[in-house]
């Protein structure tokens, strides 16, 4: 006998204590703090800030325990509360040249002003797990003061001898985009593109961006610098008539070099991709960087021949909160879809039959 | 001090509520347009309703009743879990009887009563671009709508009839409204389009995660593509409801065994339960719930 499925409500209230129980886990083990959390897991914190687009460590931190580790889950519940949020205004642009450098490398030049600093880096670790991490003593590491007025960026370098486009001129009353506030409207602006790339997610650019490097819209980069430490964030009261430094965020800046060979109207020179995002995502940075370039085709009138190139196609399916919500959506129920679908089945399949079964006759 | 506190009625802070009404009212102003909107992110996954949630909590008001329908039933569980934000966060009375609501947000149905002046369809749209399966440009579509530029859309139509002998596409068929835009009514199965024609009620139409807002305003003409030679036609099922006895309603099978048992039951519980309260009996006898308890 049929029954017709009712109670969703407790149903839904019993998975969520169910959720709330196995996210606990053994009440035997100590819960975990937002604190450690912060202090511990900080990447998984930066990138959940980064992509959830909202500099907060302890809420990144909570989202990513609410989420059970999660990371894309903690993405979206820092967007979700990040959207309530008043909009006061937009800040001033950070100064990356002025950064507190915490890292500092550049691949296109053995040593430079400001010299390189290797920073809190994976990169020459040997990749075997390490057990005595669980409770072992970790010695205070050697630091120098960064020596900031000493280390300009790369690109400004090569600018000064004109091997490097520049940093291109902005209407100074020209509001930036805010991809947040307005709906996109492709084809995008550069300001809005690179928003939607900093927020995007980072497994889908580093795919792209890798692409890039496999042929599919090659673009010649070399890693011009990469940057990472604290910048000052100001904000420009109209009410007082001048800037307040609302404090500090760490941010790790990208900047790909590009060679090109010219075009009718740009002379043959260094071009480049730009990757900002917040806290230490040199991975995250380094992709959107490629893929900025990649998506700069258009404006160098380059032939559109890779997905990395194409706008449209990389920017509406970068977001991870929105492609996760549509492919998961798959799961809720379509049986009214379903079943129109298989009445036409079984009508397409009745006179495919018959049609055999005149044949046969035949 | 509550959660639920720190939250504006119905969820949406006040500008962002004005952004989408007067999104509303474009788009009530010229039917069957997609009129982009700054979508926000909602507590609830893109995929589950967020167009459709953000449509109506920017047009509840204290004394609407709210009925949310998913797959034609009130009692589906992304139904319960929208119709309990709603009850939540805009304390508004909700319902289940498709004639007291004066706002029913649906997920793939139209409700089987006719809806009356005055009512509010608030559909959750996930593709709001009916040619997006032919050009996956938004740039290029924009451009076809604007150029009234649908033959597209026809050949697809004729192909189908050329391969396979009929139109086959099921749900989300394309519409025509008022002689200009073509529409995608939503993945509502195509049985449904008739009741979208010259409707007393208001329909409107979010897509969240496309950021895009239509509607049809009441008395508006939606009309299904075809061709004179293969006039549209809607789907009709062999058998009644088993529950109520109702024909001439969608039906949805539900497999009873794992011999090919199965029977039929209403898509719409909100009309079942009411046919049955009248007195209608379908094959399966009396009230299986009640059997059931």
């Amino acid at each position: 006998m049929y029954v017709a499925v009712k109670g969703g409500e407790a149903a839904i209230a019993n998975a969520h204590a169910l959720l709330a129980d196995r996210r606990r886990g053994d009440r035997a083990v100590p819960a975990l703090r937002i604190d450690q959390i912060v202090e511990q897991l900080g990447l998984a914190v930066d990138r959940a800030m980064g992509e959830g687009s909202l500099y907060d460590k302890e809420l990144a931190a909570l989202a990513l325990v609410q989420a059970r580790g999660d990371l894309i889950e903690a993405i979206f519940l820092v967007r979700a509360y990040r959207t309530t949020l008043p909009r006061f205004g937009y800040s001033q642009p950070i100064e990356t040249g002025e950064m507190l450098i915490e890292r500092r490398i550049s691949a296109t030049f053995k040593d430079l002003p400001g010299g390189q600093m290797l920073g809190p880096t994976f990169d020459y670790t040997h990749r075997l797990l390490d057990p005595s991490i669980v409770d072992g003593a970790v010695p205070e590491p050697v630091t120098r003061e960064a020596d900031t007025a000493q280390a300009p960026r790369v690109t400004d370098m090569l600018g000064r001898q004109g091997l490097m486009e520049p940093d291109g001129e902005t209407d100074p009353d020209r509001e930036v985009g805010d991809l947040t506030r307005e709906p996109l409207d492709f084809p995008l602006d550069r300001d809005l593109r690179l928003q939607a790339l900093a927020r995007g997610d980072e497994g889908f650019l580093l795919a792209l961006g890798y692409s890039t490097q496999r042929g599919y819209g090659r673009s010649h980069p070399f890693v011009g610098e990469i940057r990472i430490g604290e910048v000052d964030v100001e904000f420009d009261v109209p009410e007082l008539g001048f800037t307040v430094n609302l404090g500090r965020v760490r941010v790790t800046e990208c900047q790909m070099v590009n060679q090109f060979k010219g075009s009718a109207k740009v002379p043959p020179q260094f071009t480049r991709g730009y990757g900002l995002v917040f806290g230490q995502a040199e991975r995250k940075a380094m992709a959107m960087s490629l893929v900025d370039r990649a998506l700069r085709a258009r404006e160098f009138g380059e032939d559109i021949v890779a997905p990395a190139q194409d706008e449209e196609f990389v920017i509406s399916h970068s977001d991870n909160v929105q492609a996760t919500g549509f492919v998961e959506h798959l799961k809720l129920p379509h049986y009214v879809d379903f079943q129109a679908e298989l009445d036409l089945i079984r009508r397409m399949r009745a006179d495919h039959d018959a049609a055999e079964m005149q044949e046969a006759a035949e | 001090m509550n959660a639920v506190a720190q939250y504006n009625f119905a969820y949406l802070d006040e500008q962002t509520k004005r952004m989408i009404r007067r999104a509303i009212l474009k788009a009530i102003a010229i039917p069957g347009y997609q009129v982009p909107f700054s979508s926000r992110e909602m507590p609830m996954p893109y995929g589950w309703g967020t167009g459709g949630v953000q449509v109506t909590a920017s047009i509840i008001g204290p004394q609407d009743v709210l009925k949310v329908i998913d797959q034609g039933a009130d009692d589906t569980t992304n139904a319960v879990s929208i119709r309990a934000f709603f009850a939540k966060v805009a304390q508004v009375e909700t319902t289940t009887h498709t004639a007291e609501a004066t706002i029913i947000q649906t997920r793939h149905r139209i409700p089987e009563k006719a809806l009356g002046q005055g009512q509010i369809l608030v559909y959750q749209v996930p593709i709001p671009e009916p040619l997006r399966f032919l050009e996956p440009r938004e740039t290029e579509t924009r451009k076809m709508h604007a150029l009234e530029e649908y033959g597209l859309m026809h050949v697809k139509l004729y192909e189908d009839i050329a391969r396979h002998g009929r139109i086959a596409t099921t749900y989300a068929y394309p519409v025509k409204v008022e002689g200009r835009y073509v529409m995608d009514p939503s993945p509502t199965p195509k049985f449904d389009n008739p009741k979208m024609h010259m409707s007393e009620a208001l329909q409107l139409f979010g897509a969240g995660r496309e950021h895009r807002i239509y509607a049809v305003p009441p008395h508006t003409e939606v009309v299904s593509l075809d061709f004179e030679d293969h006039p549209f036609e809607i789907q009709h099922f062999e058998e009644p409801c088993a529950l109520c006895g109702a024909s001439q309603v969608y039906l949805d099978e539900v497999i009873l065994d794992d011999r090919g048992g199965h029977m039929y039951v209403c898509s719409d519980t909100d009309n079942c339960e009411e046919r049955r309260a009248a007195g209608h009996v379908g094959a399966l006898g009396a009230d299986p719930m009640e059997a059931a308890e």
